[in-house]
């Protein structure tokens, strides 16, 4: 993942000129399968959302409402302070980690990235306590957003040409110089990016929220899980995911005009030569305060988490996880948690196959489009991440409740479900590889006498296949732990696993929440392990989300 | 090669999403296997095994039970799947969430043969959309032992609450989530009436009332009376059947029960089963609603979820003659004004106790 992130030259995309009509054609229905997937599946569910609310006053209702403005204010100002405090914990572990090597780097490199993919719920059982309180939500937050500071700011930083600070430090600047008239003000475009993701993701917080945040606080998020499943007052839960669309959209639209804006040329090199030891001595305390700082921040919550699912009040047991076979009596669950994981498993490789499928085939479109032709598609399969997915499973209870597309019950509304939340991932992941292949690659195969089809089938892909490999593991663990939209649509006799770890652990109880905890520390053994594995085989770059 | 690994693809996904399983379809390769009925019920439902087991034999139904969290999330789901439902039978609904599910078409109508044992009271519901088979009444429990130890009186009403000396001694239920909780709501109009009712959950909130998600939170997680709880307050919303449980649960045998329902707060509540609309079995789901009716059920209804049965003919156990205490009458309100005003209630709660 240290590929460079940024690119130096200006990617020429672009059709050849000598495009067969055949070529146009299949080109055409190609475009139609993520074209289709996502039309149905994602736009036309948040349209009978939208459509359910207009020529209604709820919209009206719900501002007028003092505490559902309570629900919008508690969601705003919550991840204002979590945004605050995920930059103040950050910035430092980016800086640390991009400029410096010191023992235990790469692990807490990678921990912080795997904090980042952790599934919610197993983020929300680690920092659960005997109550739920607003300091564990926020140290939540925290927790598994760091890796979006470290993983933007930090790759910006660890490709900075070190002539920059070198060039400063021989002015007499001191480190705490450097960094803030240096480093700070470079890093601007990153650090405003990272900043944008933050908000987005602790805004549309719902896994997290609604296990910490308890019963008297609500994200909107939570609140539209609330109206639905516990009110059945679809029209106000309507009117929230129309309030929080439009707040996400407003946010996603100004960043992507101050993106292009603000993207100046610097001096980048490959990462690998920026990090060195500590050297002077103001850096070397740095170092040895910030690491295992970090180390703590991020390695604790999953040790916790490991440490209560063995311990009882008598002593140390496994037994937790050998019951895992077996249905407890009086258990909120109706299977056995291991049929729960099977569930989880088979649900996610079916989203899995069909997010790699739908994306690897949108990524190939954009990357072969010229930049304006392709850009919608890109633009759509961008939006789930900021829709947030219990826009999603709600728009799913509303869309597909009648007549030929009455789809309630069926297992394809959970995958498909799970395939929306992947997709974004998918696409990011791959079109870059796909994008920089075709422009390296293609036009010696062309010169060579190869169609375009004949480039794409025999350069291209084999090329992309480790990202698309990459991708296809990455858009597993999603599906894995997506938890908002699932909620919304899985079935109650065969729940996945983060629905079963919620529901055990919305169950009072030491047995509840030791079956649940051991749980969570087998879906974090998951996609942590499927983290590390794409981090050691360097498939693509999450830099840019 | 395209071709090849498209077929590959769409058989890994099929391979990926059969098996995640539908459980109302059946298996027609195997006629023999029993039918599988899926009862949607409450966390709270339970059953002796040997129960099921005898129905089963009998039946030649596989009874499998499915929790759907509290009912007003087991209902809401049943409303939001009308038609195409995840099970075959839903038990736990109660007169009070009724209205809103019949009118959503939620059940198929079926009269049992089993109801000419059950009390005329009961059968609130004329269209036979739904059977009644257990009451309870959802009343204030106090820890006996935690108010002796302080020579404090308990409260005898629930206008006491509010008194400064049970100040942050109550834990009650979230109406909006919780069928106890909604049952208390109601029973405070009942008690207060409109709008008086709004100035007791005021007073109640200062007067530091925690309020929870639903009634096991509230009972084992905050009580102080519960056995084998973790709770620090005294003073719960729970059932007239919560002593005798303790007692029945206690480790060691206890002569008195630690706690008490405070019979002057309770709000009487009959819990339905019914045959799901759109069920792929409604002979057997039919004959699993005459099974929550008959006599083994109906004598196992007391002890395993503490409440009354409603059928005439079914005895009571030996704890229940000798520890409960019964009502003689319990705070009501006509279904009609309930059906009219519990939303606006409950929102006017939510904005009381959380705005």
């Amino acid at each position: 993942m240290d590929r460079p992130d940024v690119r130096l030259s200006p990617v020429s995309r672009g059709r050849s000129a000598t495009e067969s009509p055949a070529a146009r054609i299949g080109r055409i229905a190609l475009a139609a399968v993520p074209a289709v997937f996502l039309g149905l599946f994602f736009v036309y569910p948040l349209v009978s959302i939208v459509g359910s609310v207009i020529g209604d006053v709820h919209v009206g209702t719900v501002l007028g409402d003092a505490r559902l403005r309570g629900v919008i204010w508690f969601t705003t100002w919550q991840a204002v302070v979590s945004t605050v405090l995920t930059l103040a914990a950050g910035l430092p572990a980016a800086y640390l980690l991009a400029r410096f090597r010191f023992p235990g780097r790469a692990v807490l490199r990678v921990a912080t990235l795997v904090a980042f993919v952790l599934p919610t719920v197993v983020v929300g059982a680690a920092f659960a306590g005997s109550r739920p309180s607003l300091a564990s939500l926020l140290a939540a937050h925290v927790f598994f957003n760091l890796a979006v500071v470290v993983r933007l700011v930090g790759s910006f930083w660890a490709q900075l040409d070190p002539a920059y600070e070198d060039v400063a430090a021989e002015m007499g600047a001191t480190g705490v110089r450097r960094f803030t008239d240096v480093l700070l003000p470079l890093a601007r475009p990153s650090i405003v990016g990272a900043v944008t993701l933050v908000f987005l993701f602790t805004f549309t917080s719902f896994g997290v929220a609604l296990l910490l945040a308890g019963p008297s606080r609500a994200t909107i998020e939570v609140e539209i899980f609330r109206q639905t499943s516990q009110l059945l007052n679809l029209p106000v839960a309507a009117a929230l995911t129309l309030v929080q669309l439009t707040i996400v959209s407003a946010l996603l639209w100004r960043t992507s005009r101050t993106e292009t804006r603000s993207a100046v040329r610097q001096g980048l090199v490959s990462s690998a030569d920026t990090a060195r030891a500590p050297r002077t001595m103001g850096e070397r305390v740095f170092v040895a305060a910030a690491a295992p700082l970090l180390a703590v921040a991020v390695l604790a919550p999953p040790l916790r988490l490991v440490w209560r699912s063995v311990r009882t009040s008598t002593g140390l047991t496994l037994q937790r996880y050998l019951d895992l076979g077996g249905v407890r009596r009086g258990s909120a669950l109706p299977i056995a948690p291991l049929d729960a994981i099977a569930t989880s498993l088979r649900v996610a490789a079916g989203a899995a196959t069909i997010a790699i499928v739908v994306g690897v085939i949108a990524a190939w479109i954009i990357a072969s489009s010229r930049p304006r032709r392709g850009s919608w598609l890109a633009g759509l399969s961008a939006v789930p991440l900021g829709v947030s997915a219990v826009s999603v499973g709600f728009g799913y209870v509303v869309a597909f409740d009648s007549g030929a597309l009455d789809l309630r019950g069926s297992v394809w509304l959970l995958v498909s479900a799970q395939a929306v939340v992947a997709l974004p991932f998918v696409v990011r992941l791959v079109e870059p590889v796909l994008t920089s292949t075709r422009h390296d690659l293609t036009e010696q195969a062309a010169a060579l006498g190869a169609s375009p089809w004949q480039t794409t089938r025999d350069v291209v892909l084999p090329v992309a296949s480790r990202a698309i490999l990459g991708a296809a593991v990455f858009a597993f663990a999603v599906a894995l732990g997506e938890f908002g939209a699932s909620a919304f649509v899985a079935r109650l006799d065969s729940p996945t696993m983060p629905i079963s770890i919620v529901r055990l652990l919305s169950q009072p109880g030491a047995a509840s929440v030791g079956q649940a905890t051991a749980m969570s520390v087998v879906l974090m053994a998951v996609t942590a392990g499927v983290t590390v594995a794409i981090d050691r085989f360097r498939v693509g770059t999450f830099g840019r989300l | 090669m395209r071709a090849r690994s498209l077929l590959l693809t769409t058989a890994l996904v099929v391979a990926a999403c059969t098996g995640g399983g539908d459980a109302a379809t059946p298996d027609p390769g195997q006629p023999a296997e029993p039918v599988a009925v899926t009862l949607l019920t409450h966390d709270s439902f339970d059953v002796s095994q040997p129960v099921v087991r005898a129905f089963e034999r009998d039946s030649g139904i596989e009874l499998r039970i499915v929790p759907a969290g509290d009912a007003g999330q087991l209902v809401n789901r049943a409303i939001l799947t009308a038609g195409n439902p995840e099970g075959d039978v839903l038990f736990g609904i109660d007169d009070n969430l009724l209205p809103k599910a019949i009118e959503a078409a939620v059940f198929e109508p079926y009269e049992s043969p089993e109801l000419s044992r059950v009390s005329d009271a009961f059968e609130l519901d004329p269209t036979h959309s739904v059977t009644p088979i257990d009451r309870g009444d959802v009343c204030l429990n106090v820890d006996l032992g935690w108010f002796a130890e302080r020579g404090l009186t308990p409260p005898d009403d629930i206008a006491s609450l509010t008194d400064a000396a049970y100040r942050g001694l109550t834990v009650v239920e979230n109406p909006a989530t919780s069928t106890p909780g909604l049952a208390f709501l109601l029973a405070t109009i009942a008690r207060f009436g409109e709008p008086a009712w709004e100035d007791f959950w005021r007073d109640l909130r200062a007067n530091d009332v925690l309020v929870v998600e639903g009634w096991e939170q509230a009972y084992f997680g905050e009580f102080s009376g519960a056995g084998g709880g973790e709770g620090e307050r005294p003073i719960v919303v729970s059932y007239a059947t919560s002593p005798v449980a303790e007692v029945v649960f206690a480790e060691e045998s206890l002569d008195e029960a630690p706690t008490a329902s405070v019979t002057e707060s309770c709000y009487r509540q009959v819990e339905f089963a019914g045959v799901l609309a759109g069920t792929e079995h409604p002979g057997e789901a039919r004959a699993v609603v005459d099974f929550l009716l008959s006599k083994p059920f109906q004598q196992d209804v007391p002890l395993r979820m503490f409440v009354f049965p409603v059928t005439d003919d079914a005895e009571l156990p030996e704890e229940f003659v000798r520890w409960t205490e019964e009502p003689v009458s319990p705070l009501v309100l006509p279904a009609e004004q309930v059906e009219a005003g519990r939303e606006r209630w409950v929102q006017t709660w939510t904005d009381l106790m959380f705005g």
